[in-house]
């Protein structure tokens, strides 16, 4: 496989999100605004991407009983890193992730990249494998949130875009519309792209 | 703090469900819900193991982050408790309680990786509960999310035979059979505010 296969593999055809069903936690929650999602979702490819890279490395060190704990271990080091960032540079987007930026740890993309991908293949085809399905992420956050911003407050990116004739539907800013959402992306996306039925 | 506990229990069960409203826990809800029978057995090993856990985690933080000062590692300790529970639970389940183990057991490597657990940790520390608080709020937490898995495998027992849309099947319907049961439970909210 090319490296450009190994990222569009990540990033499309084997898409985390909609093919896996895997990391829906946080692709729920975080997805009322846009720059949350965005945010979000960089701050997952970057630990994505280096704990696999990481994990790739010390591949043929780490024997099988230990290696879930080992895997957690690394990804839990990169999480930290990342929550360290956010809580200086952006502490007020850090406050409104709460703790969704702690469960990356236990998102299972992170999990299933990393037995999937990154412990059978070299380090460099493994970051990029990270970054490949790290896109993906944010790519699904990114199309659901733009969604629940546009409607439920009426902006993109805290911008303001409807005018004052708009009315807030409510109903996208809570949970169920996020369900609902995350639901009809599945079924177009079966329908149109993987062509099911 | 001003919310007792016993009000907490009610309001993490009902108005602010783990799973309906703060999503957590979606991947083992989405893959282990077909059945009633291994629904119910997850959500109570989630419900035990979250008691615990919660309490152990609030011990951890307040005796050990705290007093050395090492509160960035709370990740790390938090995911090693979890998983240090689970593993003293899955030997001791099988050394005294066979019968159980075979019920219950097979579900428990899968609550490592159920974010719930962790994310129930993760709440108790941001809203700055005491001990009391917290087993409630675990306990709350995990009985809202055995109710939420049990509700979704009834209904998808029953869609078995129905004719839906092939792109929908699995996931799909499923997410919005769970967005249908959060619309409800909406309803729910404002009787005890949480937070």
């Amino acid at each position: 496989m090319t490296k450009k296969d190994i990222f569009l593999n990540g990033a499309f055809r084997e898409n985390s999100v909609w093919k896996q069903i895997l990391g829906i936690c946080s692709t729920l929650a975080v997805t009322n605004l846009m720059l949350n999602s965005l945010i979000m979702g960089l701050g997952l490819t970057f630990a994505l991407a280096l704990s696999s890279f990481t994990i790739s490395l010390i591949r043929n060190y780490t024997p099988r009983s230990v290696r879930m704990i080992a895997q957690t271990l690394i990804i839990a080091a990169y999480v930290i890193i990342v929550d360290i960032i956010l809580k200086a540079k952006l502490p007020d987007i850090s406050k409104q992730l709460g703790p969704y930026v702690g469960l990356i740890i236990t998102n299972c993309i992170l999990m299933g990249r990393a037995e999937a991908f990154a412990s059978k293949y070299p380090p460099l085809d493994s970051l990029i494998d990270g970054i490949g399905a790290g896109a993906g992420y944010t790519l699904v956050l990114l199309v659901i949130s733009f969604i629940r911003e546009l409607f439920g407050f009426g902006s993109l990116f805290g911008v303001k875009v409807l005018g004052s004739w708009w009315t807030n539907w409510s109903i996208m800013v809570m949970a169920p519309s996020a369900f609902f959402l995350l639901a009809m992306l599945i079924w177009i996306i079966n329908n149109k792209y993987y062509k099911v039925g | 703090m001003g919310i007792s506990a016993f009000l907490l229990f009610w309001a993490a069960i009902f108005t602010s469900n783990i799973l309906l409203t703060n999503f957590l826990g979606m991947c083992s809800y989405l893959s282990v819900s077909k059945e009633v029978g291994s629904s119910l057995g997850l959500g109570v090993a989630v419900t035990f193991v979250l008691v615990f856990t919660t309490a152990l985690n609030w011990l951890a933080y307040q005796y050990l982050l705290v007093p050395f000062n090492i509160v960035y590692l709370e990740y790390i300790v938090f995911i090693i408790v979890i998983a240090a529970f689970v593993q003293l639970l899955e030997l001791i389940v099988e050394r005294y309680a066979p019968a159980l183990y075979y019920t219950l057991g097979i579900f428990l490597p899968l609550i490592t990786v159920n974010c719930a657990i962790f994310g129930v940790s993760l709440f108790m520390v941001i809203r700055n509960y005491n001990f009391l608080q917290s087993i409630a709020f675990g306990a709350g937490s995990g009985l809202g999310w055995l109710l939420a898995i049990l509700m979704l495998a009834g209904i998808r027992a029953k869609l078995k035979e129905k004719l839906i849309p092939a792109g929908l099947r699995g996931a799909g319907i499923s997410l919005i059979i769970t967005g249908i049961m959060a619309l409800a439970f909406i309803g729910f909210s404002g009787i005890a505010p949480i937070q």
